[in-house]
């Protein structure tokens, strides 16, 4: 056992530490505007985008523990710069990455880690979200190509990303109707589809959540991840990563509902002494320090095993349940503690509280992850070994140049 | 023969800075307590004016080395002519006002006498025959002793934190006229020219200083020209006119013009006016501090000025804490009006 | 061309400092931090590499906490680094400083120029860089914010350099020693593959003895610290139905100081 973060992963921290500083000036503007913050290309600049992908398809050598770090870090700034690595990194490019061939790895995964291109994951639906295996977006074969039909809704990065893993319906015969479904890499330029971005959003408003419609996409044979039929694993493996990074993220707010907490009830003085000092708010920070280290233990344990090699589905569930609750808690309690200057925009929290509020319904709701838990519990779940696993992290395999 | 007390004469082409006179001040104290006379030590070209001036302010020698090769300070000839003279004169303490080039020539003549240097200190005592010094360190959070072994020891003081002796004109004494150590040739070093920067009252000196923070843009009402349309620049347009209002106040006071690194950042008001642990390090007898509200950064640039007054609208802000007035509203009614009632009250138009 | 750029390991610049019962300096849980102004000089030292070729070596003398500061520099995009320490260097002063500094460029050797902060935000005195300059008789040129030449081949340096009546303009010849100011520029921030390398570089350690130097005299010491006296001053929030009367009391308070 070795709780401590290596010195490569503390200095990961310091500097998207540092980057968060510098967005959340950015953030404030664009939040209250309701438009998605132009800051996606700095974090190309500085390699964020190539997180958790090996030097050699375009990455930064990082493995999958600085990935949950750079979450946290991202959303103790704001849910929207998480978000990013979530849909790019965690349902997009780690996905090519666990179940593309050299081929879809070099066209499409290394412009993807340099931050030259922005990926996103389409599996949402307008009827589905949690039954997945429902979904009924179709892909019909034609020759050499498939021709996508259907519309995605709720995907982040929707108006602003160049590729998208998409699950599509290719079987409409199949007898489970999970087995029917296969995942595509496709190039949101092409002819055939139209995107926008939704408004009026409780949360994330200074991000990109949209729609994507396809009408006759024509996708090429060789753009399939995987095999015919495989796409409901590959999207259940591209949500491990997606709750993963959720997860970590969710951390990162509880942290920073904490310290701008803790900071105020220091400050603000009430019946001449300052709140810290009166029990109720001392119970309120203390059950945000007691969720943030159990948080941060439950997801760095999911990375961790996605580092062994080992599957991370039940531990990055459990992770992303926990951590969207508690922050949510975190968020709500220090607007509480700021009281009235709390609900207005002149401090971050209530942007916390409104941030939170959305993970607890997307990468798996809630309901799901409680069901799934109990199930894992009960005997009812088991993961069943998968026809490629997520490549462990090797030091000197990643960061070979 | 009585020891030296040597008070170096900072200048810029001939005329000395202000805080070159506190320096002689601080001798005229070491020279009662210690015993010893107060000697004014000046390098430059043509500095007559300046050396009858350090008579009027208390100077009982002038040492002076006027050359053609000392018209700019440069490190070089400056620190050889300077370190001669003290090997020649053995001067007990060698005060330097903490300027720019004060501080340089105070460290690279402590290198060339091989003594000790004490930078930056606001105050000082004798105990023992020793002098104590007190100087602030970790951007003032703390506030150390300072003492020095051995002959001469080098001081630099900080700008306002020692009293300006009031000059009397009919005072004068011995000048020693000294050479220049190096000639031209020998000085690898060359001005090639000045960029002076727009004029105003300097920061460090300045008595009194009217500050501005990220708050100086918080005025909606104000509708920016038509041509700028970028929320960004509406901002930035909106905190230059914030700073707009902060000159007239510091206009009236015969202030300087402050601001907060937030201020700075934003790109409200260029560097040279930032406050703060990464900024300039003041001390003023006033300081005005609008929108600011007072990161423990900022609190570290000027929280040793005598009379703080804080402007905010947030009644919470920390820099009430330091604050001897606060008013909590909004700076765009307040300040003005605080314009107008200082313009009639000193007389002015 | 061979660069040096000297650096320091200080608590962070929101560390709330204070001495402790035992009068020694705490900081708390802060973080210890590359000294934020070696940040422009670490940039300045790149930005010149990168224009002209060469190596940059990050030096810095200090205990192990130093390699807090050294890893930041190397992760931006220094070449090497050396560490110096020495049980006799448990004591020092700017200029015992400035004599191991100087004595390290002797040993690297080589060098066409030296680059340092202005200051460390801890010491504060800003004395080094220049008291460096003087012990290897080489130019100084303080608190640099551009630089307008640099001609290794001709051996000529031309910089700007920030004093309080403006900007000078200063040429010299190289090597010399520069303290970069804050306008330099935006340090830039270390990257991913600096932090890779930065977090396995082995450094090397340096002692009096590899230096070729005796443990310098001492000659400035801080027998005491103190946390400065807490202010007692209480705000007299200033009240009225309009700003003008506001403005009208507040002028009167500050009047009443006798500071104008």
């Amino acid at each position: 056992m070795d709780f401590a973060l290596s010195k490569e992963h503390q200095m990961v921290v310091d500097m998207v530490r540092r980057f968060g500083a510098e967005a959340v000036p950015v953030i404030r503007e664009y939040d209250r505007k309701h438009e998605p913050a132009p800051l996606i290309p700095r974090m190309a600049e500085l390699g964020i985008l190539g997180v958790g992908i090996p030097v050699k398809y375009g990455g930064q050598g990082l493995d999958y523990i600085s990935l949950g770090l750079v979450c946290e870090e991202l959303e103790a700034a704001d849910s929207t710069l998480r978000v990013v690595m979530s849909v790019h990194m965690g349902l997009c490019a780690q996905t090519i990455f666990h179940w593309g061939t050299e081929e879809q790895k070099q066209k499409y995964l290394v412009p993807l880690a340099k931050g030259e291109k922005i990926g996103c994951g389409a599996f949402t639906e307008p009827g589905h979200g949690s039954d997945f295996a429902h979904i009924q977006m179709t892909g019909r074969r034609e020759g050499d190509y498939y021709i996508l039909n259907g519309e995605k809704m709720w995907i982040s990065l929707a108006s602003l990303a160049d590729y998208a893993i998409v699950t599509v319906r290719t079987n409409p015969e199949a007898e489970k109707p999970h087995r029917g479904l296969s995942t595509f890499i496709v190039d949101l330029h092409s002819p055939g589809i139209k995107r926008g971005d939704i408004k009026g959003k409780l949360g994330v408003r200074a991000g990109s959540t949209g729609w994507i419609a396809f009408q006759d996409v024509k996708v090429p044979v060789e753009n399939r991840l995987g095999e015919e039929g495989e796409g409901f694993k590959i999207t259940m493996s591209a949500f491990d990563r997606g709750r993963y990074t959720v997860a970590a993220g969710a951390t990162g707010l509880i942290r920073a509902s904490l310290e701008a907490s803790v900071r105020y009830a220091r400050e603000r003085e009430t019946f001449g002494v300052p709140i810290a000092q009166h029990q109720l708010i001392k119970q309120k920070i203390a059950h945000m320090a007691r969720d943030y280290e159990m948080a941060r233990a439950l997801y760095l344990q999911a990375g961790w095993q996605m580092n062994q090699g080992s599957r991370a589905t039940r531990m990055a569930s459990m992770a992303k349940w926990f951590a969207t609750e508690a922050s949510f808690r975190a968020a709500s309690e220090a607007v509480q503690i700021h009281g009235a200057y709390g609900y207005s925009d002149e401090y971050d929290v209530e942007r916390y509280l409104r941030n939170a509020r959305g993970a607890m319904i997307y990468e798996g709701s809630n309901e799901i992850h409680t069901l799934i838990q109990a199930d894992y519990a009960l005997g009812y779940r088991r993961d069943k070994p998968l026809r490629l696993e997520l490549p462990p992290y090797d030091p000197e395999e990643w960061q070979e140049e | 023969m009585s020891k030296q007390i040597w008070a170096y004469i900072d200048h810029f082409k001939g005329e000395p800075l202000m805080p070159s006179w506190e320096g002689i001040g601080a001798a005229q104290m070491l020279a009662e307590k210690l015993g010893g006379e107060v000697v004014a030590v000046i390098l430059g070209s043509g500095m007559d004016d300046a050396v009858q001036r350090a008579f009027h302010y208390g100077a009982a020698k002038v040492i002076v080395a006027d050359d053609a090769t000392l018209a700019d300070y440069r490190p070089e000839p400056y620190t050889e002519t300077l370190a001669k003279a003290a090997q020649e004169h053995n001067p007990a303490v060698i005060l330097f006002p903490t300027t720019t080039r004060g501080r340089e020539l105070a460290a690279m003549t402590g290198a060339a006498l091989d003594a000790g240097v004490i930078a930056d200190i606001i105050d000082m005592d004798v105990e023992d025959g020793k002098i104590v010094t007190t100087r602030p360190v970790y951007a003032g959070k703390l506030l150390a002793k300072a003492v020095a072994e051995g002959e001469p020891q080098i001081i630099t003081l900080r700008v306002r934190a020692f009293a300006k002796p009031e000059p009397d004109e009919s005072r004068s004494g011995e000048v020693i006229s000294v050479p220049a150590a190096l000639s031209e040739d020998a000085i690898a070093t060359k001005v090639v020219e000045y960029a002076t920067t727009e004029g105003g009252v300097s920061l460090t000196e300045a008595a009194i200083i009217v500050s501005g923070g990220r708050g100086v843009s918080n005025n909606p009402r104000l509708q920016p020209p038509p041509d700028i349309t970028d929320e960004n620049e509406i901002e930035v347009w909106r905190g230059k006119q914030g700073f707009k209002l902060i000159g007239e106040l510091a206009e009236t006071l015969g202030a300087a013009v402050g601001a907060s690194r937030a201020a700075v950042d934003a790109g409200y008001i260029p560097y040279e006016h930032q406050v703060g642990q990464t900024g300039k390090v003041v001390s003023p007898d006033l300081y005005i501090a609008c929108g600011i509200s007072g990161a423990i950064q900022h609190q570290a640039g000027m929280r040793n000025s005598k009379i703080i007054v804080a402007i905010n609208t947030d009644p919470e802000a920390p820099i009430f804490k330091l604050a001897r007035y606060g008013v909590v509203g909004d700076l765009w009614e307040i300040v003005p009006a605080l314009n107008e009632a200082f313009k009639k009250k000193l007389g002015k138009k | 061309m061979k660069i040096v750029v000297f650096v320091k390991v200080t608590p962070d610049t929101a560390a709330t400092v204070k001495v402790d019962e035992s009068g020694k300096v705490t900081w708390g849980d802060a973080p210890l931090v590359l000294n934020p102004w070696d940040e422009y000089a670490v940039e300045a030292a790149l930005q010149t590499k990168e224009a002209h070729g060469g190596s940059v070596t990050v030096v810095s003398m200090g205990d192990e906490s130093a390699l807090e500061a050294i890893r930041r520099a190397l992760a931006m995009g220094c070449n090497d680094a050396i560490r110096i320490e020495d049980p006799a260097l448990a004591e020092d002063d700017s200029l015992s400083t400035a004599k191991v500094l100087a004595a390290a460029v002797n040993k690297i050797g080589d060098v066409d120029m030296v680059f340092f902060g202005r200051q460390a935000i801890d010491g504060d005195t800003g004395l080094t860089p220049p008291q460096t300059a003087r012990l290897l008789g080489w130019p100084y040129i303080g608190l640099v914010s551009a630089f307008r030449e640099i001609d290794p081949d001709g051996k000529k340096l031309t910089a700007e350099r920030t004093i309080e009546e403006g900007r000078q303009v200063l040429s010299t010849q190289l090597p010399a020693v520069v303290s970069v100011a804050k306008d330099f520029g935006e340090p830039r921030y270390p990257s991913f593959m600096g932090i890779r390398k930065a977090a396995r570089a082995k450094v090397p350690v340096w002692s009096l003895a590899d230096l070729g130097i005796e443990a310098p005299a001492v000659k400035v010491r801080l027998p005491e610290l103190m946390n400065p006296p807490k202010r007692e001053v209480q705000c007299e929030f200033i009240e009225g139905d309009t700003p003008e009367e506001i403005a009208e009391k507040l002028a009167d308070k500050i009047l009443a100081e006798k500071v104008l």
